[in-house]
């Protein structure tokens, strides 16, 4: 995935402006930065969310395998190729294995069978399988926060995405299920590409191979995530915010 | 540290004044009710029968029961809601889900509002002028059910797109990232979250069509038929007109007689929302989030 000169403005506000960066195939790129920095807004432009908001206007190029996203004429193919985990976790007022089927269903999928079998394997590499398994025709809206963040991990696997964006998932869970998730995270990347943003600067640090800095629409820094950590920066204000000093 | 001073003393008596003011307005809310059920009930129930049920009426209207009038409402009523249903239904949905914030939308939008605000005897008038004459389907349960129909749309419009507007946003975009068109979305996410709300606007509509007069009364409702509709081109007795009949058009009925039809017109129409209540609480037991 290449972005090249990406702009967004709300109306007359800018809330980023001119980044350029390369996603590869198969690693976790961690995006990390202080609220405001325009880490949300960057993700909502990869899968095209901001045809739901009139307000938001984007500029520049974003490439996925080769083709230019903006210019796509089926959004619905582009969005099922990549999985959406949102901060607040969001089960569906359906039962948990409708939860996981929706998206196979979505895309045509009938068989009983074949369903069965995608909700098991979604369900277990989300963490969730073993506590729910007894319990499939319950509602996913009703299950703990924690466990409603893995359904909708499990959800977002169903589609079988290319890549997974994760939009800071530990928000409103609990950390030893953040630290199994984070586990699910480390073996998936050898399935798909996973960007993962996150206002924890040690979660990034454990997880992504590299790691781009956002503060106040700017992209300060982009690099090895150990790099940035060691303290060989290129911008003092990557060292300040990585060491805890501002944000 | 808790002793009680005189200010609080005062806002604690000044807070039960108002606890009991509240309490006393909503009382006076039910007395009506109360007093319109119980007169009926005193006055019309020794004329309630199965016979006054289920025969016509006889001696010139002054004995007998109100079958084709019940039977007649029935019919408007159903019809009536075959039509603007779907049709409401369909609107709330575009409008809620697919209009965007522009001119078109705010134009639908006041002509909602408009048409609600319409009285009823206008829309007689207007019926009588569209489906009477225009479109020829003379006085029949057709246009009778149109005009109805018509005036009853916005309360089905607003009911479903509230209840519509109540399914949280995060649902719609959880489901439109998986790549769901709109149209999925709505049939799997926001319809049956909301079905239970677009249920009390129907009863709402159910209550108001089978009270209403003038819309019918010019359309297709008629003042005595000895014949029982067979088709939507029939006439029809209603009970909303007979009751007027009865009460103020023929002499020589018996007092009790047009409590007795007024106690089943309201016996109807709190039957049928006590079957779309329980319906309702049904569904919402069933799933929530």
């Amino acid at each position: 995935m290449e972005v090249r000169d990406l702009t967004i403005r709300y109306g007359t506000q800018a809330a980023l402006s001119n980044i350029s960066l390369d996603i590869r195939e198969h690693e976790i790129f961690g995006i990390i930065g202080p609220a405001n920095a325009g880490k949300t807004s960057f993700l909502k432009t990869l899968n095209r969310m901001d045809t739901f908001n009139s307000n938001m206007q984007v500029d520049g190029k974003i490439l996925f395998n080769g083709l230019d996203v903006s210019r796509l004429k089926n959004v619905y193919a582009l969005r099922s190729r990549i999985g959406v985990v949102f901060p607040l976790p969001v089960g569906l007022p359906m039962t948990i294995y409708d939860n996981v089927a929706l998206a196979p269903r979505l895309s045509g999928k009938k068989n009983k069978a074949d369903l069965d079998i995608i909700v098991e394997r979604c369900l277990t590499r989300a963490a969730l399988w073993d506590e729910v398994k007894d319990r499939l025709d319950s509602l996913g809206s009703l299950l703990s926060g924690g466990q409603q963040q893995r359904l909708t991990i499990a959800r977002a696997l169903s589609q079988q995405p290319e890549v997974l964006m994760l939009d800071e998932f530990s928000i409103a869970v609990d950390p030893v299920t953040t630290m199994r998730i984070e586990d699910v995270l480390k073996e998936l990347k050898q399935e798909m590409t996973i960007i993962l943003v996150t206002n924890l600067v040690q979660q990034a640090r454990r997880l992504a191979s590299r790691t781009a800095f956002f503060l106040n629409g700017e992209c300060v820094e982009i690099g090895e995530t150990e790099d940035l950590f060691t303290g060989e920066v290129k911008d003092s204000r990557t060292r300040d915010y990585v060491e805890g000093r501002f944000g | 540290m808790f002793e009680t001073s005189e200010l609080n003393i005062k806002n604690q008596r000044v807070q039960r004044l108002y606890k009991l003011l509240f309490l006393m307005m909503t009382m006076l809310l039910i007395l009506p009710v109360l007093l319109i059920l119980g007169t009926l009930v005193v006055k019309g129930g020794s004329v309630i029968s199965i016979d006054f049920l289920f025969t016509a009426p006889t001696d010139g209207m002054t004995a007998g029961g109100l079958f084709p009038a019940l039977f007649g409402t029935v019919w408007l009523v159903a019809v009536a809601l075959l039509i603007s249903v779907p049709l409401g239904i369909a609107a709330a949905i575009y409008l809620s889900e697919y209009a965007g914030e522009n001119w078109f939308t705010r134009i639908i939008n006041l002509a909602i509002i408009n048409l609600a605000g319409v009285p009823s005897i206008v829309h007689a008038l207007f019926g009588v002028g569209a489906f009477v004459l225009f479109f020829g389907f003379g006085t029949s349960i057709l246009a009778a059910s149109l005009t109805l129909a018509i005036m009853t749309l916005p309360v089905v419009i607003v009911a479903t797109r509230e209840s519509l507007a109540a399914v949280p946003h995060a649902f719609r975009e959880a489901c439109w990232n998986m790549g769901a068109t709109r149209w999925q979305t709505i049939r799997r996410v926001v319809l049956p979250n909301a079905v239970s709300g677009i249920l009390t606007g129907v009863i709402l509509e159910v209550s108001r069509t089978s009270g209403e007069t003038a819309p019918i009364m010019f359309t297709g409702a008629v003042f005595f038929t000895p014949f029982l509709p067979q088709g939507i081109f029939d006439q029809t007795m209603a009970m909303s007109l007979h009751l007027f009949v009865v009460s103020t058009q023929v002499p020589g009925v018996p007092e009790d007689l047009p409590y007795g039809v007024a106690l089943v017109l309201i016996a109807m129409v709190l039957l049928m929302n006590s079957i779309s209540i329980g319906f309702r609480t049904w569904l919402r037991g069933k799933k929530k989030w």
